[in-house]
């Protein structure tokens, strides 16, 4: 058993944000992470940093701007947190050395993002994230914490009480890669969990291949609501042949969209009379589909992003590694072609449920990052809203963990008396488990709610004991390889989960989902390695990614309207009067329970009104 | 909502079906149209090209100290159907979920920024992801990194790398003339981030570790990625000079800089484009400007 005062899981931008804060509040610090920290899906952020660092600009306005960018969904406490951190977050990463790009007299740059009333983001070419993730490993380094590089996190060690808010995490369990040993790590005061994205539940992503959705799936199976799940973000450049991402750069700098017949149809087919290509990222989206949809699409899949006439010198000093890119994976040379883009699956808007410490309903588990829903990114992220969320909720959290005061949240977690209950879902399938059998390696949840197990070593030892049987089991066990159940899922996902949605595209995924976690039942792992058997690992990560994709497809079936980048076919309008509100979904007695909590639209000194989102 | 009712429906006019049988097809329809017939034709293709496809012949290296059958290292052949734009990583993922579940090899953002599918393939450090199959010669043999420890398959031991990497004190340490505020940054020229730019781009994949003679007979040697890593911090002007001095004297060591021998193949296999051997040139030279002590 290992132990420490706080272990953070993942080692990307909130990971590493997350336990130099801790370190700095004086605690034991440990991060325990499946890549090492470089590897992390960070270093692919190409954009930038939102921050109000100029005169002209101010906090407020980045609060305005993110609150209308979210469509009203985003949570006023947690949106303004997120704006009045920033400036100081930032330029805390140039004081660490962050190589940003520079004005001429040496201050960083900024530059225009989609969304945005100020040119307010801060960047480092077009690999903001690469430098991001690097300077704060470097700081890691440099303080001496403790890092568990290559060790998967298989589940967390929680308290038996009944009630999800009563409970309390202790620890988590965790297997060397390298040698398939399974340890448990206790954690004092607390668990930071900064996993990342889950966009591997879609074949078109982004994404990381190691975007699994593993915090979401432990927390979500130990008893905390996924929140706002149904919201997915697709960006409107990838790369139609791998998903790899063309930054919103591209068209920040002033690239142009065009279609087949070289019409530059942001403007001449009206999506966005104002902002053409800089309108927000789930309009570029619709407008790019509906191009294709209606026969005017490039080979009927992607349309043209231009940047030939920014000239060469202006591509070259900032976003030379587009042209990298596009040729590396595309073999386009984009300062004398346009380039291919489609929409792909990008960024998870929904996460594990916290307030605006990080914390969630249960006592000593946090969550920072794209992992998390805090919310400020509501219905519909801006470009350059990631960065600062990782850095400033990475370092609320971090500190929170660490028994630093940040003042009690205004934002209210888990399921209580503020709620309301979903009560006439029409649910094509019975959702179940997608463990093991009857077996008792099955463990599904992470807690079985009888109230016995509250000692912090006991909940650990029975968490290890329970993932070491497990392993023996699938280790053994001849059946399914689940790149069969991880295909199929990811197939169905795209297929009806994705832009465009219907209630019975919906109701299809759901149905294909069901059948994965029955598949799961039968899983086995072909390799009988201990040593680094990814075999085993990905078995792990694909049932993580069923419960993810069903809370996805869940949530995308309930809000019966169009907010955001949730398109509803049978609902094309806002609908204020009834969705001013979160979708939660919690895992309860081996089944999906969702409930709804209203958005929080009141400021420190005003309140929201929520507004046409026009562009 | 009560404005859009006063309008009249625009299509009341004409009965349906009656445009269709009369008037030209719209630009609309022509496109569907086309788009369908496109549809058709890729589909007739794709079938036609099932039954003679193209494939890829890979020679995979495979160990495992654990495993019977593999302890003794060996090359499995794979056939992977060929498509337009498949990367070597592309190709190994479609053996491994398709064929062969035990085959281990790390990989994760498949965008060359992640770092971790650095592979000998046909003779060179390459990243795997950002490899089209199409420039290779056949079979394509895919191998681990010479000259580290292999785990399994194509995994390497890159803690003794790490530790390279760590040995130059890879964090920026500047505390000369600190900003007034929190709010305030240290001025840094574009020139001399321009300077720094390369540098700053390495993803740790060690390709140029591995592809380094020296680094293969001599297990101190900093090598390339660490000397440029030290080169990132010693060229940037918000360090000031006693720092740099201290950043100089570690990679002059018996074990640095000079015992690089401008062989350039850390430089040509960099899948960032990094020019390493520049940099080692340029960091003896400040040491030598500074009269630091050499070996």
């Amino acid at each position: 058993m290992y132990e420490h005062d706080v272990i953070v899981v993942g080692a990307g931008g909130a990971g590493l944000r997350a336990a130099i804060a801790a370190n700095e509040a004086g605690a034991d610090t440990a991060i325990v992470t499946k890549l090492h920290p470089v590897r992390s899906h960070t270093g692919a952020a190409e954009g930038g940093i939102n921050a109000a660092l100029r005169e002209g600009d101010d906090w407020e306005l980045h609060a305005y701007d993110t609150m209308k960018g979210s469509d009203y969904l985003g949570d006023a406490p947690a949106i303004e947190t997120l704006a009045q951190d920033a400036p100081e977050d930032t330029i805390r990463l140039e004081h660490w050395g962050m190589p940003f790009s520079r004005e001429e007299d040496g201050t960083v740059s900024q530059r225009p993002f989609g969304g945005l009333s100020f040119p307010r983001t801060t960047y480092a070419g077009a690999e903001t994230g690469h430098h991001l993730l690097h300077t704060m490993y470097e700081q890691v380094v440099k303080r001496g914490i403790q890092v568990y590089d290559e060790w998967y996190v298989m589940n967390l060690a929680v308290t038996d009480e009944p009630d999800p808010n009563d409970r309390t995490c202790h620890g988590v369990v965790a297997y060397d890669v390298q040698s398939g040993n399974i340890e448990g790590f206790k954690a004092n005061d607390g668990v930071v969990l900064t996993t990342g994205g889950p966009g591997q539940a879609f074949d078109h992503t982004t994404n990381a291949v190691s975007c699994t959705g593993d915090g979401h799936a432990i927390a979500y199976r130990a008893g905390v609501p996924l929140e706002d799940m149904e919201f997915v973000q697709f960006h409107p450049t990838s790369l139609p042949s791998t998903g790899v991402l063309i930054s919103e750069g591209v068209r920040g700098e002033g690239g142009i969209l065009y279609n087949e017949d070289g019409e530059r149809f942001m403007f001449e087919r009206g999506y966005a009379n104002n902002a053409g290509e800089l309108a927000s990222r789930d309009v570029v989206s619709r407008a790019e589909l509906t191009e294709v949809n209606e026969g005017r699409g490039v080979n009927d899949e992607y349309v043209y992003l231009d940047m030939r006439h920014l000239g060469e010198e202006r591509i070259l000093d900032r976003l030379e590694n587009i042209l990298h890119l596009a040729e590396d994976f595309e073999g386009v040379d984009g300062l004398v072609e346009p380039m291919p883009v489609k929409p792909g699956q990008h960024y998870a808007m929904g996460g594990i449920e916290t307030d605006e410490n990080g914390e969630t309903c249960i006592s000593g588990l946090y969550a920072a990052g794209e992992c998390a829903c805090v919310s400020v990114h509501g219905a519909n992220r801006l470009g350059g809203n990631a960065l600062p969320e990782l850095i400033v909720f990475g370092k609320r959290a971090g500190r929170h963990a660490a028994g630093e005061d940040l003042g009690e949240a205004e934002i209210v977690t888990g399921y209580g008396e503020d709620v309301e209950d979903e009560t006439d879902l029409d649910s094509p399938v019975q959702p179940g488990r997608a463990g093991l059998g009857e077996s008792k390696a099955a463990g599904e949840v992470a807690t079985d709610g009888s109230g016995q197990l509250t000692a912090g070593e006991d909940v650990l030892e029975r968490a290890v004991e329970a993932e070491r049987e497990r392993v023996e089991y699938l280790l053994e066990h001849d059946g399914t390889n689940h790149a069969d159940i991880r295909a199929k899922l990811q197939e169905a996902m795209t297929a009806d989960v994705n832009v465009f949605r219907t209630e019975a595209g919906l109701k299809r995924a759901l149905k294909v989902i069901r059948e994965c976690r029955e598949e799961y039942q039968n899983v086995g792992v072909a390799d009988p390695s201990r040593t680094f058997n990814t075999d085993l690992q990905m078995t792990y990560e694909t049932r993580n990614l069923i419960d993810v994709a069903e809370t996805i497809t869940l949530g995308a079936l309930v809000r019966n309207e169009f907010r955001g980048a949730h398109w509803r076919q049978e609902n094309q309008r806002r609908d204020d009067e009834n969705w001013l509100k979160h979708t939660l979904i919690s895992w309860n007695d081996g089944e999906p329970n969702i409930f709804y909590r209203p958005v929080i639209l009141d400021g420190e000194e005003k309140t929201y009104e929520p507004k046409i989102r026009s562009y | 909502m009560s404005t859009q009712q006063e309008q009249p429906p625009q299509t009341e006019e004409t009965e349906p079906g009656e445009e269709s049988a009369d008037t030209e097809p719209s630009p609309q329809d022509r496109r569907m149209a086309q788009k369908a017939s496109r549809q058709a034709e890729r589909e007739k293709a794709a079938e036609e090209a099932e039954p003679t496809g193209e494939t890829v012949h890979l020679k995979v290296f495979r160990f495992d100290p654990e495993v019977e059958a593999k302890q003794k290292p060996r090359f499995d052949d794979f056939h992977v159907p060929f498509e337009k734009g498949m990367t070597v990583l592309d190709a190994v993922i479609y053996a491994r979920d398709e064929f062969d579940s035990s085959l281990t090899f790390r990989h994760s953002c498949r965008q060359a920024v992640c770092g971790s599918d650095a592979f000998f393939i046909n003779g060179r450090q390459r990243l795997a992801c950002k490899t089209q199959i199409s420039e290779l010669d056949q079979p394509v043999r895919v191998e681990p990194l010479p000259h580290q420890e292999v785990i399994k398959d194509l995994v390497v031991e890159m803690e003794h790398f790490y530790e390279q990497m760590h040995a130059v004190e890879p964090y920026f340490q500047s505390e000369d003339t600190p900003p007034a505020s929190d709010l305030e940054e240290q001025r840094q020229s574009p020139e001399n981030r321009e300077k720094v730019k390369m540098s700053t781009r390495c993803i740790w994949c060690a390709a140029c570790m591995s592809s380094c003679n020296i680094a293969a007979g001599d297990n101190q040697y900093l090598g390339p990625a660490a000397i440029n890593k030290a080169y990132r911090f010693a060229m940037d002007e918000r360090e000031e000079e006693e720092l740099t001095e201290h950043r100089l004297r570690i990679i002059e060591q018996e074990h640095g800089v000079w015992r690089c021998q401008t062989q350039f193949s850390c430089t040509e296999v960099c899948p960032k484009d990094i020019p390493l051997t520049e940099h080692i040139q340029e960091l003896k030279r400040e040491a030598v400007k500074k009269n630091l002590k050499f070996w």
